[in-house]
């Protein structure tokens, strides 16, 4: 046997174990199935963005209004309905009890 | 131990196909440890991809010549620098540092957000899977680098226009560049097979297409430098299909970089990024088609190429599929805000996309159309330089306007009072930069003229930027000056490296204007003694050396160089005799002026018998800002992709709170 061979023959089963590694280490799974994200939790990522969107721009446009980009005019006109955006996601995300189950729930479908 | 190179490619195509198909069922039937497993097989491919690699590398260092490749691509004469980079000098081993990349890049973004990304990893796998499958059927059945024959005795050697240092860096720096799109493509369509189109899949891809953009950047200008010192006609960049290759798939990776940004922060343009990011990609494909698969010889030599064939049909069904896919999912892609001003900062993104679009359009259609004429006529046609230029100045010059212009309007909507304030030093800079460069004679080239004055204007309106910005954030949190500005750069990298990049671009304009509108060219037969004058310069031909280097007989003619009667030092010129490869180059001379940044750059087009020399002299004023924009391109690249602590943190609240208990 040529060492070449021997080599190609550790490299396959070296690929056949890696392969298998999800199922050496659990053969027998309680729960296979993938973690679903649900619609509610969607929705609060959507939310989560919407919130880091609206924060981030107020940011931008407090450091423009200062750098002199932005005029007090166009501050005052932008700067209101960007922190409705904000508070309304911010509200949204607040906590309340007994969602935790409901996301619980939610995810596991 | 070319059977090792064999077996280690079959595996790799065994996996990715694995990948493929496990990965695809676990995503359809949502199993968990199918899904680790499919992972798993794309770590694997990388691992038995490697091993090909040192496989072949080992051969060509070794100068084995019963690897076919190796007795095709180096000779025993062949310094090692250039027989390593034989790797990517051939067909064969080109495509296989595609894989070789494209696994490692796989393995690498599946391992980063498997966590954070869980449910669009898991559609992600199948598609990384699916294009690594591609180059993996390449080398196992096409075009494979490990064919043995009975040894020769030497072998054919390199081609001696690859035997130059920046070969050894500029295929690999493409080949990370082209293949690095293939992470954004995959992330994109997993999140589309998912319907998962929230921001996770730019988030997760964003510093790919950085790195990707940057590499295939400063690969074109490795690659520039190279066609400058190399080629030796005078150039650094001839609109050769093979240099547009790589310029589409920047371009319009550059559009996304832009785009994204809308995305982000207004939500906007969710179908176009999705859109550019398979144009990039497909462009990517394209490059990699067009310089590998004979198709610009002639269709003649596509039709007989083993690979050109496959290559159409892959990016055939990467673009109808993607389309596919895109169009499927637009109900999921609808945009939730509007523009709302046609003077705000998101406008000027939505312009800089639309040039570079066109631009890239332009161009794509400037390679494809003599391909498509000798497809259904028959005969060759070229599509010239002039054409090229004249769409670079329609949509390039107001490219470099925009780059001024955006960075000056504030996002959402910007009152013409606040634009005038803002715009008044970069404008009345730029207007002054115009009348002195019109003074002193700048005006023979307008094109030339107009792009100097847009570059003052876009300098002027960056250096505004940081100043301004130094100042706000030195009146926000004290300190001195140096530690504001470190401040203002680090609390926003994207922004700040952005504009570094952008001053880069600018003095690539400024280089590119200098060397190509106001250069001076003179040529003459000389005999010793006899002297050439080219703009101020003075060259007199004072002898011919031969020398025998390792692989080479160089032909050097030895130039004594005055500038204004002052004795400047000797430049030479000539030719190489390459032994194995029985081929002859043109070896330029090249006597750089830091100062100026002029070049005067001398090509040897004729040695004669008698030892009289036909020599093209060229006067490139400011070509070596061209050098310079690279490193400061590579800088602003730097700062932008540097990992941002603050950024990290506020991802992982947002995420966090996505998992957090809420109302709904």
């Amino acid at each position: 046997m040529s060492v070449a061979l021997l080599l190609g023959a550790v490299l396959a089963a070296a690929c056949v174990v890696l392969v298998a590694l999800p199922y050496l280490r659990e053969p027998v799974a309680e729960r296979d199935a993938l973690d679903e994200p649900g619609e509610l939790e969607r929705r609060q990522l959507e939310l989560a963005e919407v919130r880091d969107r609206a924060l981030g721009a107020l940011k931008e446009l407090e450091f423009d209004h200062r750098t002199g980009k932005v005029s007090d005019e166009d501050y005052r006109t932008l700067v209101g309905p960007l922190r409705r955006e904000a508070a309304a996601a911010l509200k949204a995300l607040e906590p309340r009890a007994g969602s935790s189950a409901r996301v619980k729930a939610d995810r596991s479908g | 131990m070319p059977e090792l190179g064999r077996a280690a490619l079959v595996a790799t195509l065994g996996l990715v196909l694995y990948a493929v198909v496990a990965g695809g069922a676990a995503a359809w039937t949502r199993r968990r440890r199918l899904a680790a497993s499919a992972q798993n097989a794309l770590v694997g491919a990388f691992a038995t991809t490697l091993v090909a690699s040192g496989v072949l590398l080992a051969a060509l260092v070794r100068n084995d010549f019963s690897f076919v490749y190796v007795a095709q691509n180096t000779s025993r004469e062949l310094p090692t620098g250039y027989t390593i980079s034989a790797f990517w000098g051939g067909q064969e081993g080109s495509l296989l540092l595609w894989l070789l990349i494209l696994t490692g890049y796989a393995a690498t973004a599946v391992f980063l957000n498997r966590r954070r990304a869980r449910d669009l990893i898991v559609w992600v796998v199948p598609v990384l899977g699916a294009v690594a499958l591609f180059f993996a059927f390449l080398v196992v059945v096409v075009a494979t680098p490990f064919a043995v024959q009975t040894a020769p005795v030497d072998g054919a050697g390199l081609n001696p226009s690859l035997q130059n240092p920046y070969m050894l860096a500029h295929p690999p720096m493409l080949y990370l560049g082209y293949v690095g799109l293939t992470v954004p493509f995959a992330f994109a369509m997993g999140a589309l097979l998912a319907r998962r189109t929230d921001e996770r899949w730019i988030v997760a891809t964003r510093r790919w297409t950085l790195v990707a953009w940057t590499a295939l950047g400063v690969g074109q200008l490795l690659g520039a430098h190279w066609a400058y010192e190399e080629v030796g006609w005078g150039g650094y960049y001839a609109w050769d299909p093979v240099e547009n290759a790589a310029l589409m798939p920047w371009l319009a990776a550059t559009a996304f970089l832009h785009s994204v940004m809308i995305q982000e922060k207004r939500g906007m343009l969710r179908v176009w990024n999705v859109l550019l990011v398979v144009l990039a990609f497909s462009l990517s494909l394209f490059g990699t088609f067009l310089t590998r698969s004979g198709i610009l010889s002639s269709i003649h030599s596509f039709t007989e190429s083993s690979i050109g064939p496959w290559f159409l049909g892959f990016i055939c069904v990467v673009v109808f599929s993607s389309l596919a896919l895109v169009f499927a999912r637009l109900p999921l892609l609808r945009a939730r805000t509007r523009l709302e001003s046609l003077v705000s900062r998101e406008a000027t993104f939505l312009y800089n996309n639309l040039l570079l679009i066109a631009l890239t359009l332009t161009i794509l259609w400037g390679v494809a159309y003599p391909i498509l004429h000798e497809a259904v006529v028959g005969e060759s046609r070229i599509v010239g330089a002039g054409y090229y230029n004249f769409f670079l100045r329609v949509f390039g010059l107001p490219l470099l306007l925009l780059m001024g212009i955006g960075p000056l309007v504030a996002w959402r909507r910007a009152s013409l009072r606040s634009l005038g304030v803002t715009f008044a030093w970069p404008a009345g800079l730029a207007l002054l930069a115009g009348a002195v460069l019109l003074a002193l004679g700048a005006g023979s080239s307008i094109p030339g003229l107009v792009a100097y004055t847009f570059s003052a204007f876009v300098l002027g309106s960056i250096a505004l930027e940081f100043v301004r910005g130094t100042r706000a954030r030195r009146a926000l949190a004290g300190g001195s000056w140096p530690g504001a500005f470190s401040a203002l750069v680090a609390r926003n990298r994207r922004r700040y490296g952005g504009y570094v990049v952008h001053a880069a671009i600018v003095m690539l304009a400024i280089g590119v204007a200098g060397s190509s509108a106001y250069d001076t060219v003179g040529e003459g037969k000389l005999v010793r003694g006899e002297s050439l004058a080219v703009g101020d310069y003075r060259l007199t031909y004072r002898a011919l050396d031969e020398r025998e280097a390792a692989n080479a007989t160089e032909l050097r003619a030895v130039l004594d160089v005055e500038r204004g009667g002052e004795p400047l030092g000797t430049v030479a010129a000539g030719k190489n005799a390459y032994t194995a490869e029985r081929q002859v180059s043109n070896e330029v001379g090249i006597r750089s002026d830091l100062v100026t940044g002029e070049d005067l750059f001398v090509i040897a087009e004729q040695v004669n018998p008698d030892g009289s020399v036909y020599l093209r002299v060229f006067v490139k004023p400011l070509v070596n800002v061209i050098w310079l924009a690279g490193l400061v391109f590579l800088l602003g690249a730097l700062i932008t992709l540097w990992p941002d602590a603050r950024e990290q943190r506020r991802l992982a609240v947002r995420y966090g709170d996505a998992r957090a208990p809420t109302s709904a």
